[in-house]
């Protein structure tokens, strides 16, 4: 037992905090929030260049082969800044499934581009009406020539305008299965999200794909990169419930009413432990997350226990957030604090990969 | 980060784990599991199964028995106790007068006092609360006033837990009511309970047991060697007392029995369309919410024992929140007990004819209803919130 980082990791989530905390302050961020991309190859490039693209995936590629663990401090870092960055399309959606399903060549010709901070990727997956079901996918693929071609409509596809590669689930005859698209082969419909990252709308019609993995076999591969994924945004909901919980507490010890800090009084004190509770109880479940995310051992026991983990995040999340926006008062509500942009990212964690009733579900099949 | 116990550990946890399945008898486990009141006698005998074993005070020094536990060790003890099912431990004698005796007593009152309580000969009660007093117990009045070589007490306590059973209480005493700070008059002192003078009064509470009571001191003769370090300096030694708290505050091992009770049984139970109780998603999701909240409370706890077991500080305004969390789980897992048999938690157990109702069914209303003093007990989940905002958050 033993719930520290090692040495490695913990300099690993310093350096981040402290780059992230020089030049991703909230003025920095919200410039690259306001450019035309949404996102900062100077930023990219820098991250690339800490290793964190190349972080959880094999030194058989140029990256340092770090568990979800490993990752957990830099999530942490990412949710305290409120990174905007296509991190987690890439790195913890994208990539993974060539990590895990690709061929050898797919790997070789992949992998060292996302390591050096050359490939961007995302997961064009949810299809109108699917919700959080992961199974369901109407998008479908038939082969042409030595290759496929894959039509179907895929909708909010985290990171979708920045990716120069997408992997796009596709029902064939025999089943769910994985492909790589080049962008040049979809159209995307670009947006921003509540939550001020890229997302896009991405339509392909007869576009020339590539099998990854299996035909037929993608629903397993799919379960454990979303559960991957998960377990990451729990990390980062906790690094935001942190800085939300800091930056309340702040609050209360100096804003002033009735000639007292506000913080005197009992009624916002008891509210403001509860928040602290929560985000202690949600920490604990982000570290149990992460310890099962890359366990390929037991599928149920991975799934069961980042099903719970999202369950109180999920909760927590909208306590916390909640919460800092009330003890705030009306200065909460505004855009120019940073907390207002901390509660939209809290609110769109709760229920990105399933929200609490969705896992609620999921945990008591698996029980 | 390794969130599982290591090999020693593991193997620390089988050894109490096989030792409690042998040594933990039938009728003791199951006046447990059918929520039975125990006796002093099934608590004394728990107490010298374990005091022979020599796992009964593992806090303490080695020469007075203790175990030289690591507090993970005593922490996994505590809690594979409750998982088992075991008759508590009555913490007054063992994790309270017991320590304050091993801190501030004489050579002659360790002799005097610890063997008793080591071995379970002497039951110990706690006279702290007051009918005035209660969360701000430093208001209280019980006075003792010295009169030679004995204090005279005169005053009430309340809410004195098991206080019908005990040879013994310890008692906070107001020795000096001229005093502007009112912590400052306050002594400690240990009570005999045959002494003449005082009187037990049970206090019956809503589910019909007798857990509390009265205890009046009517010209109560002290000896003044009965007390515990220098007169006035009794709240030095309350604080003591407090940071002496249970490795178990969260009672997890016994929240993780109670949910696999409640789930076996809900498994069983029918719902209103005659399907399996735990298969309703409306019941179902209660259930989850409050075993989610205590896996996360098992980490939690074990997070704050790695960070103790690195800093050896005791624990300090973490054990609140282990108290607000343990409590709340506790009793959401009464409610969900009682709202699991539907109609049939309405036969009171203490009226029904024992022959013609389910005793464990019938058990679980009066066991909601008695677990609403979880939160108010042992500091309340407020003054534990007043803890933390002051102790953490620099309120």
């Amino acid at each position: 037992m033993n719930f520290d980082y090692n040495e490695e990791q913990q300099l690993l989530a310093d350096s981040v905090r402290r780059y992230l905390a020089k030049d991703y302050a909230f003025e920095a961020r919200k410039k690259i929030v306001a450019s035309k991309d949404g996102w900062s190859p100077q930023v990219w490039a820098q991250l690339a260049e800490m290793g964190l693209t190349g972080l959880p995936f094999s030194p058989d590629y140029g990256g340092f082969g770090g568990g979800a663990v490993d990752l957990m401090g830099v999530m942490e870092a990412a949710g305290d800044a409120l990174l905007v960055e296509p991190y987690l399309a890439t790195v913890g959606l994208g990539a993974q499934f060539v990590a895990r399903a690709g061929s050898d060549a797919q790997k070789k010709a992949i992998l060292p581009a996302v390591v050096e901070g050359k490939l961007k990727m995302a997961f064009a997956h949810t299809e109108m009406g699917a919700r959080y079901n992961l199974a369901k996918v109407e998008a479908t693929a038939k082969k042409a020539g030595a290759g496929w071609e894959i039509t179907g409509e895929k909708f909010v596809v985290l990171g979708a305008p920045a990716a120069e590669k997408f992997v796009v689930s596709a029902k064939t005859d025999k089943g769910l299965s994985l492909f790589l698209v080049e962008k040049n082969a979809a159209t995307v419909k670009a947006y921003v999200t509540l939550d001020e990252q890229r997302a896009g709308d991405v339509a392909l019609k007869n576009s020339k794909a590539e099998l990854l993995g299996t035909e037929g076999g993608a629903l397993p591969v799919i379960e454990e990169v979303v559960d991957y994924a998960t377990a990451l945004v729990c990390a980062e909901a906790v690094g935001a419930m942190k800085f939300a919980c800091d930056t309340t507490l702040e609050y209360l010890k100096t804003r002033k009413q009735f000639g007292v800090t506000i913080g005197t009084f009992q009624a916002l004190q008891h509210r403001m432990v509860d928040m602290f509770v929560s985000y202690e109880q949600a920490k604990s479940m982000a570290c149990l997350a992460a310890s099962k995310a890359d366990s390929p051992v037991d599928a149920k026991d991975r799934a069961r226990s980042i099903s719970a983990a999202k369950i109180k995040i999920a909760d927590n999340c909208r306590h916390i957030s909640q919460e800092a926006i009330q003890l705030h008062g009306g200065m909460g509500m505004t855009d120019e604090m940073k907390v207002s942009h901390t509660f939209k990212r809290l609110t769109m964690i709760a229920q990105q990969f399933g929200d609490a009733d969705h896992h609620l579900a999921r945990f008591a099949q698996l029980n | 980060m390794d969130l599982n116990y290591s090999q020693e550990e593991s193997a620390f946890r089988d050894e109490v784990r096989g030792w409690l399945k042998v040594n933990l008898p039938k009728d003791l486990r199951d006046k447990i599991a059918n929520y039975d009141e125990l006796s002093r006698d099934d608590l004394m005998r728990w107490h010298k199964i374990l005091a022979k074993q020599g796992w009964v005070a593992p806090a303490w020094p080695k020469e007075f028995g203790g175990t030289s536990w690591n507090v993970v060790q005593r922490y996994i003890f505590e809690e594979e106790c409750g998982f088992a099912g075991t008759p508590p431990l009555i913490p007054f004698g063992l994790s309270m007068c017991g320590p304050v005796i091993l801190r501030f007593g004489t050579p002659e009152q360790k002799k005097r006092f610890l063997p008793g309580i080591y071995n379970g000969d002497v039951f110990w009660c706690q006279g702290y609360s007051e009918p005035g007093s209660g969360s701000d117990l430093a208001s209280l009045k019980t006075k003792a006033e010295r009169s030679g070589d004995h204090y005279i007490v005169n005053g009430q306590k309340i809410w004195t837990t098991l206080g019908h059973y005990a040879d013994w209480i310890f008692c906070l005493v107001r020795t000096d009511s001229s005093l502007s700070k009112r912590q400052e008059g306050i002594s400690f002192l240990l009570i005999d309970m045959k002494t003449p003078g005082i009187t037990v009064r049970p206090l019956i509470l809503m589910d019909g047991g007798h857990e509390v009571n009265e205890v009046f001191f009517d010209n109560v003769k002290v000896p003044a060697e009965n007390l515990i370090y220098e007169e006035g300096k009794g709240w030095t030694v309350a604080k003591y007392l407090l940071g002496h708290e249970r490795m178990n505050t969260g009672r997890i091992g016994g929240s993780k029995r109670e949910l696999a009770k409640l789930k076996e049984f809900a498994g069983k139970q029918k719902g209103d369309d005659g399907k399996p109780l735990i298969e309703d998603a409306r019941f179902r999701d209660k259930l989850t919410r409050v075993e989610v909240e205590l896996m996360a409370l098992e980490i939690t706890n074990l997070r704050f024992l790695d960070q103790m077991r690195r800093s050896g500080q005791p624990p300090g305004a973490d054990v609140s929140m282990l108290k607000i969390k343990g409590t709340e789980i506790q009793q959401s897992l009464t409610e969900l007990s009682m709202q699991a048999v539907g109609p049939m938690a309405q036969p009171f157990k203490s009226v029904a004819n024992d022959a013609e109702f389910d005793e464990f069914t019938a058990g679980l209303a009066p066991r909601y209803c008695n677990f609403r003093k979880t939160t108010i007990y042992a500091g309340s989940n407020e003054i534990q919130r007043n803890i933390i905002s002051k102790m953490t958050l620099g309120l």
